[in-house]
């Protein structure tokens, strides 16, 4: 399952993406009437279908496997998490259609039209990340559930029992504590995590052969929205953190491996945790109170350690920990590369576009689509031991079916296969924009 | 408003997800048939019938494979008793049919994208058509499954009867399984018949296999219901016995039955009419209500039952709030898609002359 949603989250990070790069692209021919831009159009939106296929059957696999791995998690989750599923499935028919109008309609109706059939396409997309991250965030902070009158958010457990009255408010449901934070950091994190990796081919490509005007204005655009996300990213990073602090403070423990409680506590980088002397090994403490900052905006505030939590509610923290350095790392670098971009471009008055540059972002592409699944492994794995926190164990809710790992071994193999289907076959487009090949 | 409307929420999902599933059959069914099809291309016009159905398909299979996505989630939130049932005892087709499912949708989008004429769009073409052909039987086993009574399930929802019964142990979901096939291969051969346009040949090659299929969906429909009386005991009494024994049959049920035996009837005579008169528009019209009708059959005969025997509308059904909440958003997202798919296939579905 984490293996299929990994795969997933890539396809669908850059399925959500895409479609506004091209629509940008597009319109930015629209205003020009420069046929490179449409020529990019052209090219991200065979993209797009391609990720957009592989999107959606990796998408119907999860629906079922959803079932298929997690019977009783569904049998309890599905109804109150079935109203963002079924507004996704809508956004998802809308983005469906509109591709198809955009993919097949460029000779059928004016660029204006066309346009707005892709803004169509992007803005679904968007929907769709939406509904699909308040269905997670849920299982983050359980809320809109009651059983038997008495609310199920994890402080009473899980009360369920043969003939328990349950209540549902599913738009309470979706509107959970931690939907509005989770889904900004999310959307931000898809759009920047492909940008940097659109632009790191293209950087590539440009890098091969030097005028194409294509590869730079594909660049520039990239460069330009990965370095503004990339910018908003700490900001809803240090809101996150916050919210977090206060709605699971055992994760936020887990993902700073802070054991015992204290005030003004500082950031930790790297280590790993030693659980039975409740300490952090080979980690450097940052001075100040790092942790307390980010956590409740003040150097000195008090943070709950591990220590204060029953040992069977921990998550495994050498995993949270590591993910969560990871995210930040990768995040910080690109942020970095931006900044010098930025103030290049800028003293230049255009594109900065020295062979070592190129190199350098063909280099940080993929830290993107690193940071973004740390974060999600963050979120996932400090949810743990819990499927929905403080209510249902993950060990609960897995099918009684013998011999899972034949499922598992042939979803993994069949989405490995794809992997390399997908890569081998824009890899083969990209080789063929380089010979200047025109088979649009 | 449903309480004063006397209108049960949950039957009103139930008929939801029925309607979904027709669409499914009618128009992801067809696109599972133009794949049987390309595996089937031959003769003089091998190349152009291959043509022909991917432009058939291509601009409107993403959204038609949406419908069954609609299903499986209106399912788990609305039914999530039936939905854990089925997905603990179907595990193993279900999971077959998935595979078929993404290896058609993405070597169906690879092929068209991939440069032309190399060695390996061909291969993308083969991993499509033989998708193409295995998942339709693999649906229609698990339907088949569902209907035939085998599924049990005992008081606390635990599933008795085991990951193996019955579709790997008797003959009727296979059969519906291949019954499925052959009107899905019929409708994509009824719909590319029109979409050949002009190109008479080409739209009697169709029309050729179209005939087939007719014949092929009569004989494994008949098998089927022959193999209902100990495969499926339920569809057996309700849509076989009134035909053979008539008077022995309460009137209600044998009334329905007769209606749809007739319906269903008339539809495939109409079909094979239209088709030999190359009546190509009026087949388009009557070969989706065949299949529509034989969907609708099987459907009736199990109401209210989700899985026969054990699992009912009502005992499954999630809490009254949540039913509600999705029929508003159902309602809502209708008025947006509705308007957006007779869009997509007026532009791509419309008369020729609209195109080029």
């Amino acid at each position: 399952m984490a293996m299929s949603l990994a795969f997933h989250i890539v396809f669908a990070a850059l399925g959500v993406a895409l479609p506004l790069f091209m629509v940008i692209a597009e319109w930015r021919f629209l205003r020009t009437r420069d046929a490179t831009w449409m020529e990019l159009a052209r090219r991200w939106a065979k993209g797009t279908a391609v990720l957009f296929a592989v999107g959606a059957v990796s998408g119907t696999v999860l629906s079922f496997e959803l079932g298929l791995l997690w019977p009783t998690f569904m049998l309890h989750a599905g109804p109150v998490v079935g109203m963002p599923f079924s507004l996704e499935g809508f956004a998802f028919f809308t983005e469906a259609i509109f591709l198809g109008v955009y993919l097949y309609g460029w000779d059928r109706m004016s660029t204006p039209k066309h346009i707005a059939a892709g803004v169509i396409v992007a803005l679904s997309g968007m929907a769709s990340a939406v509904f699909v991250v308040t269905a997670n965030s849920w299982m983050n902070t359980p809320a809109g559930w009651w059983i038997d009158g008495q609310l199920v958010d994890g402080t009473q457990g899980f009360p369920m029992h043969a003939g328990s009255v349950v209540t549902i408010d599913p738009i309470a449901a979706m509107l959970n504590p931690a939907a509005p934070h989770e889904v900004l950091h999310m959307l931000l994190a898809c759009y920047m995590a492909s940008a940097f990796a659109a632009a790191g081919v293209h950087a590539w490509l440009l890098r091969r052969d030097h005028t194409s005007l294509m590869h730079r204005n594909a660049l520039s655009l990239l460069l330009t929205v990965g370095g503004i996300t990339a910018f908003l990213m700490p900001l809803s990073g240090d809101h996150s953190a916050k919210r977090v602090a206060e709605l699971q403070p055992v994760k936020l423990a887990a993902m700073e491996g802070h054991f015992h409680t204290a005030r003004g506590v500082g950031l930790t980088l790297g280590g790993w945790p030693d659980e039975e002397a409740m300490e952090m090994d080979y980690a450097i403490t940052l001075p100040l109170g790092g942790l307390s900052f980010l956590a409740f905006g003040d150097f000195d505030a008090e943070v709950r350690g591990l220590a204060d939590f029953p040992r069977d509610t921990w998550p495994p923290i050498g995993p949270t920990h590591l993910a969560f350095d990871i995210m930040v790392g990768c995040g910080m670098t690109l942020l970095a590369l931006s900044a010098l971009l930025g103030v290049l471009a800028w003293r230049r008055k255009r594109l900065p576009d020295h062979p070592r540059l190129l190199l350098a972002i063909a280099l940080a592409s993929p830290l993107g689509f690193v940071a973004l699944e740390a974060g999600w492994t963050v979120t996932e794995v400090g949810r743990q031991p819990w499927i929905i926190y403080n209510v249902m164990r993950t060990a609960d809710a897995v099918t009684p079916m013998p011999g899972l790992v034949v499922p598992f071994a042939t979803f993994t193999l069949v989405y490995a296969l794809l992997s390399v289907a997908v890569v081998y076959l824009l890899r083969r487009q990209f080789a063929a924009s380089l010979h200047g090949g025109s088979d649009v | 408003m449903f309480e004063a409307l006397r209108i049960d929420p949950a039957t009103l999902i139930a008929v939801v997800i029925a309607v979904a599933l027709v669409l499914y059959a009618l128009s992801g069914g067809a696109d599972y048939g133009g794949g049987v099809w390309d595996l089937f291309a031959r003769g003089p016009r091998k190349v152009a019938q291959r043509a022909l159905i991917e432009r058939a398909i291509g601009p409107i299979w993403e959204a038609n494979h949406v419908w069954l996505i609609l299903v499986v989630v209106l399912l788990f939130a609305c039914f999530p008793r039936g939905y854990a049932v089925l997905s603990t005892a179907l595990h193993i087709p279900l999971t077959l049919a998935l595979l078929g499912i993404v290896a058609r949708g993405t070597a169906f989008t690879f092929r068209h994208y991939d440069l032309r004429g190399s060695a390996h769009e061909r291969r993308w073409g083969l991993v499509f058509s033989i998708a193409s052909l295995v998942t339709p039987i693999l649906l229609g086993v698990i339907v088949g499954s569902v209907a035939s009574g085998g599924i049990r399930v005992d008081a606390r929802g635990a599933v008795t009867s085991g990951f193996l019964s019955p579709w790997a142990t008797t003959v009727f979901p296979w059969l519906v399984g291949l019954l499925t096939l052959s009107l899905f291969a019929l409708l994509a051969a009824v719909y590319l018949c029109v979409e050949a346009g002009d190109d008479r040949a080409l739209a009697a090659d169709f029309r050729r296999r179209a005939l087939i299929s007719m014949g092929a969906s009569t004989f494994f429909a008949a098998a089927a219901l022959a193999a209902s009386e100990h495969g499926a005991p339920r569809i057996w009494t309700s849509l076989a016995v009134p035909l053979v024994r008539g008077t022995d049959v309460a009137p209600p049920a044998m009334q329905l039955a007769l209606v749809v035996h007739v319906a269903t009837g008339v539809c495939a005579l109409l079909t094979i009419a239209a088709l030999l008169s190359q009546r190509d528009r009026i087949a388009r019209l009557a070969a989706p209500a065949f299949v529509g009708l034989v969907v609708l059959g099987w459907m009736a005969a199990q109401y209210p039952l989700i899985i026969t025997p054990d699992v009912g509308i009502g005992a499954s059904a999630a809490p009254q709030s949540v039913l509600h909440a999705v029929l508003y958003a159902l309602a809502g997202g209708s008025l947006l898609l509705a308007p957006s798919l007779v869009y997509l296939f007026r532009l791509f579905k419309g008369r020729p002359s609209a195109a080029h």
